[in-house]
């Protein structure tokens, strides 16, 4: 697998960042119409509307494609909706992508939008001890909990600081100040990370993100179509990875009260398996890569990405934050957009909206936050139920 | 009377057959799979979720009591419903616990004693196992430092 199953990025959109109490589907028209007018198609030239679906909108979030579809006005093109919690967006990558390497269509619009309640996600009302999430709220432990766990395993193992999981906040606040898109746009120093309040040591609540509304559009065709359009030079996907876990985990995941056991066969990393599959699909290897978009839900869990991203060795992530190398101008910027941390996850769309930011960085369009000469990008993002992904983009 | 005072005596488990209740040396209870020996917690029955193993006969079995800690953490505030909700002022942060265990090569989370915080702990102590109320009274289990 190697160039000729890449496919052309010809447009990318997005609706900021916020709480704006607005129904999803707005949100996503307007980022679907900026992808539109960026990538120059005309919405009736759409073959494909893949849409990645938000659980949390009732009946029309869960037939996205089809609600995008019909507020974009019905033009009779083909439709999916996928839902694969926080990696939706690239599922519904993956299912463009299929279309397109097919040969059973030429360009398509994927899309995924978000409307979030106020205040920290909850469970379902009742009592249900045969589900893992009620069983752990019933037991105290909440999402930031299995955060914690994750960063106070680096302090143990690897010496990392409170000072450097407030670094990690400093750097993508300063990354997402210039970013339109971003919901949080405010320099913060190391006094205010400290200043906020202890939620699960060793995290406060300015290492947690938060949740938004939000909405990313991409428009995506064959490398033949993007030619034919004049676009030859357009950035490329050179492999989106959705692979699931292999048994037995290592990590106890959310919403799970202990990992599996790994008395039969080794226990294996999920986050690491995500990139290396992309890697491996790509034909590019970490050494290729200038920027990269991973899902910071902690600031703690940015520096594990760093490394599961095979971008150091295992436990040197806050090394490489230290001298600087992570942020703009450094040899190697993770999260030029301001992540999780300046945006607040918006689910359905934040696994496109890392695709957006990496688009516009490799087109050089990333204004003060632009890395210099920006070739190869990779995201990376984590959700429920196995579900994770990782997307590489060229130029 | 005696009737008034059973009811009191008898400890009313958080979870129905998810640990015993010996109050001196608890366990979790668990399934293995016969086939390839694999461990479930809590408890799988029908069929091994190991990819390699068509196993689909479990036995119950009691969980090692203690292990190493993996890692730890605390909630400084009131976890929401359904963890039993006390007054906000009322409210006492508990640490929260990550303990590897051994034999089945596993890690299971559960809280820390009443009384311990993060400040005593460090990857690698040995926890053990005990049973202790939540608000509402129901037992749970919890990690607690062997001294």
């Amino acid at each position: 697998m190697s160039t000729n199953r890449d496919i052309a990025i010809l447009g990318v959109g997005m609706h900021p960042w916020g709480k704006w109490g607005k129904n999803f589907v707005e949100y996503g028209v307007k980022a679907a119409r900026d992808a539109l007018a960026d990538s120059g198609v005309n919405w009736r030239d759409i073959q494909f509307v893949s849409g990645a679906a938000t659980i949390r909108n009732g009946y029309p979030g869960q037939v996205a494609g089809a609600t995008f579809a019909q507020a974009l006005g019905w033009q009779g093109a083909q439709v999916n909706t996928s839902y694969a919690a926080c990696a939706s967006g690239s599922q519904a990558l993956a299912a463009a992508r299929s279309k397109i390497l097919s040969g059973e269509c030429e360009v398509a619009l994927v899309i995924g939008s978000d409307t979030t309640p106020k205040g920290f996600l909850k469970p379902q009302p009742g009592d249900r001890p045969d589900d893992p999430d009620w069983v752990r709220f019933r037991l105290g432990i909440t999402n930031p909990t299995y955060f914690a766990l994750y960063a106070r395993r680096r302090i143990e193992m690897y010496g990392d600081t409170l000072e450097d999981f407030a670094q990690v906040k400093i750097k993508n606040a300063q990354h997402g100040l210039s970013n339109v898109n971003a919901r949080y746009r405010k320099v913060f120093n190391a006094a205010d990370v400290a200043a906020s309040p202890m939620v699960a040591d060793p995290l406060r609540l300015m290492d947690i993100c938060a949740t938004s509304d939000g909405a990313a559009a991409i428009i995506v065709s064959s490398v033949e179509y993007a030619r034919k359009i004049g676009k030859a030079k357009a950035p490329r996907i050179a492999a989106i990875s959705t692979v699931t876990p292999t048994f037995a985990s290592a990590l106890v995941e959310m919403p799970d009260i202990a990992t599996d056991s790994a008395v039969a066969v080794p226990a294996q990393s999920f986050r690491a398996a995500l990139p290396r599959k992309a890697y491996e699909e790509a034909g590019i290897g970490p050494a290729d890569v200038s920027v990269a978009e991973v899902y910071d839900l902690s600031t703690a869990l940015e520096l594990d990405w760093i490394e599961d991203l095979q971008l150091c060795a295992r436990g040197d992530a806050a090394r490489l934050l230290r001298e600087g190398a992570t942020r703009v101008g450094g040899r190697l910027p993770v999260n030029p957009s301001g992540g999780l941390a300046c945006f607040g996850e918006a689910v359905p769309a934040q696994a496109l909206a890392q695709v957006c930011e990496l688009t516009w960085q490799l087109r050089g369009q990333a204004g003060e936050r632009q890395v210099a000469n920006a070739k190869v990008g990779i995201t990376a993002n984590q959700g429920l139920f196995g579900h994770g992904s990782s997307v590489i983009v060229k130029a | 009377m005696s009737a008034v005072l059973n009811e009191q005596a008898a400890p009313v488990p958080v979870l129905e057959g998810w640990f015993t209740l010996d109050q001196q040396r608890p366990h979790l209870l668990g399934t293995r799979c016969t086939a390839c020996g694999t461990y479930y917690f809590p408890k799988l029955k029908g069929y091994c979720r190991n990819p390699d193993c068509n196993g689909e006969s479990f036995e119950e079995v009691p969980l090692s009591r203690s292990g190493k800690l993996w890692s730890f953490t605390n909630a400084s505030y009131q976890p929401p419903e359904p963890y039993v909700q006390v007054d906000k002022d009322a409210f006492v942060p508990f640490a929260i616990a990550a303990v590897e265990l051994e034999k089945e090569k596993m890690i299971v989370l559960g809280q820390v004693v009443a009384g311990t915080g993060v400040e005593s702990l460090r990857a690698g102590l040995t926890m053990e196992l005990v049973l202790e109320p939540l608000a509402d009274g129901k037992l749970t289990w919890k990690w607690k430092p062997v001294a």
